[in-house]
């Protein structure tokens, strides 16, 4: 997808098919060839536990629709089946319903290095861009998905979500219905979101195409923000990043599989072990728990569209990141500022998360204005303006130097002599 | 900025304390106290005789109002449950009636209960159990221990993950079993309702269901309620998840295999990468 290749195959059949079709030379330049900076941490495997994650979840997924029926009588009792009755089936449920959240952990972790990083400057916009549509696929796929066990809260959870679209003026109504495919959500919606679950993975895998294009084209960013310049700052990917990325996803599997075999409930909500009733609204509608932040701003909002605006704004902000950031720095370790407001940032997200748990009353709603109000700043006051008032540290000349002097003294090392490993 | 700076951690500080001053729910629920099962944490297994026992209790006392209907006979002889023979569970099933049909002649018929049957629902349906209990359906128990739990709070969330602790379902329903008890001075039962410590909002439409000696138990288990409602949990947390046996056993065997092959990844990307560091 980069440079020209320099694959040159030897096996005659390979060669005849390599001149009709280079697709041999074209994985050989993406993933075997391909330059990666030499400084890169583990904070940049999560790339490809992402894309193995995708891949578990559209396997399970294909497997489970063979024994899941979408409609509103059978569906519950089709999970129950597949829970019970099928071989393995426990296994494959629970792979597939933690690893929708093991989705989010890892491109939670992806995102918020791309922050500290500053991966979004300068030329990786579109990259980034491509990144925040890929959230957003996520994030329907995953409420959609949720909606199809037909449990108490996948059925007011999506009573819920789709009545957001109801607050716009005028045609709003409308709308709803329309999504609804009735007066109210029932069989009809519960359908359409089964077909759009499996659609949308699809696209998910298309747009992670383009945007492993995008990151080949510009290159990957490092933790010093500094553009590769010589080999001298790169390693083939093969062996070096498949290694390290293979190591850190197996590791994260570990993590993966306590959930699945041991904690299987523990991300869900009992009372989606109800059958969808409804006659009877739960007492705490809460969405899944990488929703929390957003189902936060939404209720921190008093105006029911101003909410739903702010909420959907809280996202699509994201995708401005490049141009809200004045900073030419990329990297937060030469931001002494920035770095500071990154991880107040996190901690915003994870207050506004635990709200967003909470019942919407008292100190709870000052609270999450307080936060919704800091989130919208950070993007929209604090970027900006550090930009123009930081004074970053100096960079380092290139990635190599970074590695092989030590940063404060600058004292040249002996490369043999190899300075400790460099994790940021 | 630097004020600046110092001030931010203030306002959160100040946005978290005011977060935790917050009233609790409305409708609170006092946590029920953590009993120790012999299924919990990466080990656990059922205990056979106490699932026998649960099951007794269920047909004796809680099918007259609960189904079990994603229950099947077969089940109580497969691995990892109760641990019947298939002779036993047949003989279980056989003493049940099945509506069966239609035959050829186009009729139902009811029938004795095969290994291959669900335990029967005690109601026709949904409405028939409305109007027999006061207005309110008596639930299906078969995934009852999964779909009730209590709010565990901050830390003990977070601790769960590492503990394990998934059986807020079934010591609530334990709890709840020997939850009834005489009012406070002061509240007001509503019409129906009794008065139960741990349901959430006190008062449950379904009247004490056990008591002691209602149940027989032949391998010498004191009969009391509290016996009671620990077998009969115990029982339904086998019949919510019967395949938690074999999931904590490859479990296991899954986190064994990823341990070491993590182990060995670990020194494989440590050697390759031996030169460029």
């Amino acid at each position: 997808m980069s440079a020209h290749s320099t694959y040159q195959p030897t096996n005659p059949v390979m060669k005849w098919f390599e001149s009709r079709l280079p697709i041999a030379g074209l994985i050989h330049s993406s993933f075997i060839a391909y330059p990666t900076p030499r400084n890169l941490n583990y904070w940049w495997t999560f790339g490809g536990i992402l894309t193995f994650v995708l891949g578990v979840q559209i396997v399970t997924g294909i497997i489970l629709v063979m024994h899941y029926t979408p409609h509103d009588t059978l569906a519950f009792r089709s999970v129950e089946h597949i829970m019970r009755d099928v071989n393995y089936g426990w296994m494959l449920r629970y792979i597939h319903a933690n690893g929708a959240s093991m989705f989010f952990i890892a491109v939670y972790v992806h995102m918020f290095r791309g922050l500290y990083y500053g991966s979004y400057k300068a030329p990786r916009e579109v990259l980034w861009i491509l990144g925040v549509i890929i959230y957003v696929l996520m994030m329907a796929t995953a409420f959609m998905g949720y909606v199809l066990p037909w449990g108490q809260m996948s059925y007011w959870g999506a009573v819920v979500i789709t009545n957001f679209f109801s607050a716009i003026p005028i045609v709003g109504e409308s709308i709803t219905t329309w999504l609804w495919g009735g007066y109210a959500v029932g069989n009809p919606t519960l359908q359409r979101f089964f077909s759009l679950h499996y659609l949308l993975p699809f696209a998910i895998a298309g747009v992670v195409v383009l945007h492993v294009w995008a990151l080949h084209v510009v290159g990957q960013n490092n933790p010093t923000g500094v553009e590769a310049k010589s080999s001298q700052d790169t390693v083939p990917f093969t062996p070096y990043a498949t290694v390290k990325d293979g190591f850190l996803m197996v590791v994260f599997c570990v993590f993966f599989a306590w959930f699945v075999f041991y904690i299987p409930n523990y991300l869900g909500h009992a009372d989606n072990y109800n059958p969808a009733n409804p006659g009877a609204t739960p007492a705490h509608i809460v969405p899944e728990w990488y929703f929390l932040p957003f189902y936060a701003i939404l209720r921190a909002i008093p105006d029911k569209l101003l909410g739903v605006i702010a909420m959907f704004s809280a996202v699509v902000i994201l995708a401005f990141a490049p141009w809200l950031d004045t900073s030419r720095v990329r990297s937060a370790n030469y931001r002494p500022l920035y770095k500071q407001f990154f991880w107040v940032f996190v901690i915003v997200c994870v207050l506004l998360g635990w709200l967003g748990s909470k019942p919407a009353e008292g100190g709870y709603v000052i609270a999450a204005r307080i936060l919704t109000f800091w989130y919208f700043a950070h993007f929209l006051i604090i970027l900006p303006v550090l930009g123009l008032i930081e004074k970053p540290l100096p960079l380092p000349n290139s990635i190599a130097d970074s590695v092989l002097k030590k940063p404060a003294s600058g004292a040249p090392v002996a490369a043999g002599a190899a300075s400790p490993e460099k994790r940021g | 900025m630097i004020s600046t700076l110092r001030l931010l951690p203030m306002a959160l500080g100040a946005a978290c304390l005011i977060a935790a001053t917050a009233p609790a729910y409305t409708a609170e629920q006092i946590a029920p106290p953590r009993q120790s099962w012999s299924f919990s944490g990466p080990f656990g297994m059922f205990d056979r005789a106490q699932l026998q026992r649960g099951l007794k209790v269920y047909r004796e006392v809680c099918q007259a109002c609960h189904g079990l209907t994603y229950v099947a006979f077969r089940n109580l002889a497969a691995p990892g449950g109760p641990g019947f023979s298939s002779a036993q569970a047949a003989a279980i099933a056989a003493e049940y009636q099945i509506k069966d049909g239609p035959n050829d002649a186009g009729e139902m018929y009811e029938r004795a209960g095969r290994l291959a049957d669900r335990f029967p629902s005690p109601f026709a349906n949904e409405a028939q159990a409305r109007s027999a209990n006061n207005g309110i359906a008596p639930p299906d128990l078969s995934l009852i221990t999964k779909a009730r739990t209590y709010e565990r709070g901050f830390p003990w969330f977070v601790l769960d993950i590492f503990t394990q602790y998934q059986e807020q379902g079934v010591d609530y329903l334990t709890a709840l079993m020997n939850g009834y008890e005489d009012a406070p001075a002061g509240f007001t039962q509503p019409p129906g309702t009794a008065y139960n410590r741990y349901f959430p909002g006190h008062a449950i439409a379904m009247q004490k269901p056990l008591s002691d000696g209602q149940v027989e138990y032949s391998d010498g288990t004191p009969a009391t309620v509290d016996n009671y409602a620990r077998d009969v949990a115990a029982f339904l947390a086998w019949a919510a998840e019967p395949h938690m046996e074999t999931r904590k056993r490859i479990g296991f065997q899954v986190m064994i295999f990823l341990i070491v092959l993590s182990g060995m990844m670990y020194f494989v990307k440590k050697r390759v990468w031996s030169s460029v560091h």
